[in-house]
């Protein structure tokens, strides 16, 4: 009998500190959410919904993603079917100006105020960097959406030049814990990526930074990513579950539990009570259709709607008329965090 | 053009059978050979559609593109 009891005395405690006082949950506590067997998710699914509520409000931001540049990158994270390193039956392509503004009309349309453009690269090169000044310009002239980035690893002068561009909020995943790092990426370092991090803070954009779980980390090293983050303080955690790309390193992985899933979308909440925390990719996969409804009763506060960069999702109108069921509006596009 | 249908998930004659993993995997996955040469395509997926461009057999498009 005294298992429960102990449990039942973590979440009591969580909601005194994290519910009441906005006290993010520490890696100890965020491990132990994680350890939390099935009986209690349902009581952790709750809490974390409060803890959302009461920090962040009833407000779901949506975001559209585009793949301005696919395929052909040089580094070789594990789980990515854009890197030229593997035998992925992803081909490289390049969008064209007018394509990516049929995009983020497309984006628009749902209802989403944000629209990010990625590449695979390791970091824009200048003809990269010229055709998204190019592209955010022809978007801007046409349609009223807030702008965000994803070009790898950034120099300070990319960064400024990116600030004046306009684009609001630049999105760089950690993508797991600083320990487990080295298991998938081997090109480049973590530490790299911190860096680019802090020149986006310190050029005045927003930061967005998550990453994917199931790559085979520990629930330590889960629970060790959820304190890295916590410590960053980004305006946004996008939070992917690994969907294993066919000829990818990862392609073999099982992929994660549901319950474990949900586990991980509600201790991150308690670890970072106002940040925007994300539904992004693998969600479908991994939660079922049941799983956007649960996410967002679960301490998710965003969603990427429509499809992702290489592979499909739900329909937006699916994720749109759950907001409405759930009485959960859209943010508005003036709305600032 | 000898009539062989390719699948359009991993590339291999479908008649072949063994493409169950493949059907699976085509509600959340846009195609990534033509059917009709297997070739891998070009393939750019958009928030609401995707088009994928065979160097021989031309561009095919989703519904919602």
């Amino acid at each position: 009998m005294a298992a429960p009891v102990v449990h039942t005395d973590l979440l009591t405690e969580l909601r005194d500190s994290v519910l009441e006082r906005g006290v993010p949950a520490t890696p100890a506590q965020v491990l132990e959410l994680l350890r939390l067997p099935d009986q209690h998710l349902e009581d952790l699914l709750a809490l974390a919904h409060e803890v959302r509520m009461r920090w962040c409000g009833p407000e779901v931001e949506v975001e559209g993603i585009i793949s301005l540049k696919t395929g052909g990158c040089p580094e070789d994270c594990h789980f990515c079917s854009q890197s030229g390193l593997f035998a992925s039956p992803v081909r490289s392509a390049w969008l064209d100006i007018p394509m990516l503004v049929e995009a983020a009309k497309q984006t628009a349309k749902t209802g989403a105020t944000e629209f990010c453009i990625v590449a695979a690269v390791r970091g824009p090169d200048e003809r990269l960097m010229t055709q998204v000044a190019a592209g955010i310009q022809a978007i801007k002239d046409e349609i009223d959406i807030n702008i965000a980035c994803s070009l790898g690893m950034l120099t300070p002068d990319q960064v400024q030049r990116l600030a004046a561009m306009g684009v609001h909020r630049y999105n760089h995943n950690l993508e797991t814990a600083r320990s487990y790092f080295p298991e998938v990426v081997s090109t480049h370092t973590w530490e790299e990526r911190w860096d680019t991090l802090r020149l986006v803070r310190e050029a005045g954009m927003e930061v967005c930074c998550g990453g994917i779980v199931g790559m085979g980390e520990t629930v330590e090293q889960r629970a060790e990513f959820a304190g890295q983050l916590a410590e960053l303080e980004p305006d946004e955690v996008p939070l992917n579950f690994l969907n294993p790309r066919p000829g990818t390193p990862f392609g073999d992985l099982e992929l994660m539990p549901a319950a474990d899933a949900l586990r991980t979308v509600a201790a991150f909440r308690l670890a970072l009570p106002r940040t925007v925390l994300r539904f992004a990719g693998g969600r479908e996969l991994t939660l079922g259709d049941l799983g956007a409804r649960k996410g967002l009763l679960g301490g998710i506060n965003a969603v990427i709607v429509g499809n992702y960069l290489t592979t499909l999702g739900r329909p937006a109108e699916s994720d749109i008329d759950l907001l409405g069921e759930l009485s959960m509006p859209v943010k508005a596009l003036n709305q600032t965090l | 053009m000898n009539g062989t249908v390719f699948c359009d998930q991993c590339g291999a004659p479908a008649e072949a059978g063994g493409h169950g993993r493949c059907a699976a995997r085509r509600a959340l996955e846009p195609p990534r050979y033509c059917v009709d040469c297997a070739r891998r395509m070009v393939v750019q997926v958009t928030p609401t559609g995707w088009t994928g461009r065979c160097s021989r057999h031309g561009e095919r498009r989703s519904a919602g593109y």
